[in-house]
């Protein structure tokens, strides 16, 4: 999808995707020539028709993981199900951070904790702490995780 | 009345890309399945034929031959592949290039929803409230596209896919792996099955599905005094579809509580000697030289 502003009759630019957690999804556009924003608001089911393609609006930040739809749409799936591979690289976890990966059910917990660092590692950040895991679940779409 | 300019008067990205983003979904499928010699589709368009009982002994037959094969339980809601094949639900490595599967005592490598649940746990997925009968079935293609995609399957010679009732897997196969899928029909005696099958295989065929044949399960009932076989269903949908087609029936196997038991508490094994495993073994003599043509 593209957005046009019809004032300037220029195609706006992808600014922000923000996921306030309830399901819904904003994506902000920018026009290059005025400077005007409009903000796409989706709802849940819209918001889940687009999740359930895999696909991610705004376009998708990190690769695609193994298995990452059905871990992150599957209800209740099976504690110890999966054993997943250390992230490479030196990124550090704080404490809150770990504290706050603890709650994330352990079916998704490790795909999870290597999106973020794979998150981290890309942009050069060392240590991981429940901010960077705001802004990483933002920048990139992971709606629920 | 202004002109607007369209999505393609714009010169600029798609900065979503969505389109992209699907074609490499496809791309990761078409490389997965290089190493795949064929994927087997194993079908019938009604339920209760014993389809997936047919699909895991027959890939279990397969493997016991010597090909190097893979199952792959596509009925997302109605898990029995593990069952069948006595298989405990393992810790699945997840590795850089995908999730490994677990193998039976015979190297069948396996990939089911059963290995992600808990035993009486049921298939649920998370609901963002409403319009679920919207996305429920894009999801569940998105999920049997990962299951063909992220699961290590390494090379393999026959690939074979237990597929639910009802055209949508077929047709994407038909999308993901057209030029190595190959169906197989399970039909029962019955004319009830032979409608429901043959119009589901009918429409594979005119998908541009490539029939490799027939079997007629439950045909017949072994005597668990004397071991021979007598009659069960009224009936001849085998051959009757099979002539309708112009594909072979590869086999007609009987209905044998021995099997069942076997079955039932995940003896391959035993289920491979029984007279039923017998006929599903024969049937696999014909499909492995089907494969190789």
């Amino acid at each position: 999808m593209k957005f046009l502003c019809i004032e300037c009759d220029e195609q706006m630019h992808f600014g922000e995707r923000q996921l306030p957690g309830d399901g819904t999804l904003a994506a902000v556009f920018r026009c290059p020539e005025c400077g005007r924003e409009v903000a796409m608001l989706t709802n849940p089911m819209e918001t889940q028709v687009v999740s359930a393609l895999g696909i991610k609006i705004g376009g998708r930040e990190v690769p695609e993981q193994p298995f990452e739809l059905v871990r992150g749409s599957l209800e209740g799936g099976r504690e110890g199900a999966f054993a997943d591979a250390p992230a490479p690289g030196p990124v550090r976890w704080s404490d809150a951070a770990v504290e706050r990966l603890a709650v994330v059910p352990s079916f998704v917990r490790g795909m999870v904790k290597r999106i973020y660092a794979d998150y981290a590692r890309e942009r050069g950040i060392r240590e991981i702490t429940p901010e960077i895991m705001d802004r990483a679940r933002t920048d990139l779409g992971l709606e629920g995780m | 009345m202004r002109r607007i300019r369209t999505y393609a008067d714009l010169q600029g990205p798609d900065r979503s890309g969505l389109d992209q983003q699907v074609e490499a979904q496809h791309e990761r499928v078409a490389r997965r399945l290089e190493g795949i010699g064929t994927v087997l589709a194993v079908t019938s368009g009604k339920g209760g034929v014993g389809k997936s009982l047919v699909a895991a002994t027959l890939a279990s037959a397969l493997v016991s031959r010597g090909l190097k094969g893979g199952l792959l339980d596509a009925d997302l809601n109605g898990p029995s592949a593990p069952a069948f094949l006595g298989l405990s639900r393992p810790t699945l490595e997840v590795t850089d290039d995908g999730v490994v599967p677990p193998s039976d005592g015979r190297g069948l490598r396996v990939m089911s929803t059963d290995l992600l649940m808990d035993e009486r746990a049921p298939l649920r997925w998370r609901e963002p409230g409403t319009g679920g009968h919207l996305w429920r079935s894009l999801l569940e293609r998105g999920v049997f596209r990962e299951f063909l995609s992220d699961v290590v399957w390494g090379r393999l010679d026959v690939l074979v896919v237990d597929t639910p009732p009802g055209p949508q897997r077929l047709a994407e196969l038909k999308e993901l792996a057209p030029n190595r899928t190959r169906v197989l029909g399970v039909t029962i005696p019955t004319s009830a099955s032979r409608t429901a099958v043959e119009r589901s295989l009918r429409l594979a065929v005119e998908g541009g599905l490539l029939l490799l044949g027939l079997v007629e399960n439950m045909a017949g009932y072994v005597c668990p005094a004397c071991r021979e076989v007598g009659p069960l269903h009224p009936g001849e949908a085998g051959e009757s579809i099979a002539r309708a087609l112009g594909t072979p029936l590869l086999g007609r196997v009987p209905f044998d509580a021995e099997a069942a038991a076997c079955a039932e508490r995940g003896d391959m094994e035993g289920l491979l000697s029984s007279r039923a495993g017998r006929e599903i073994g024969r049937l696999a003599d014909v499909v492995a030289e089907g494969l190789g043509s």
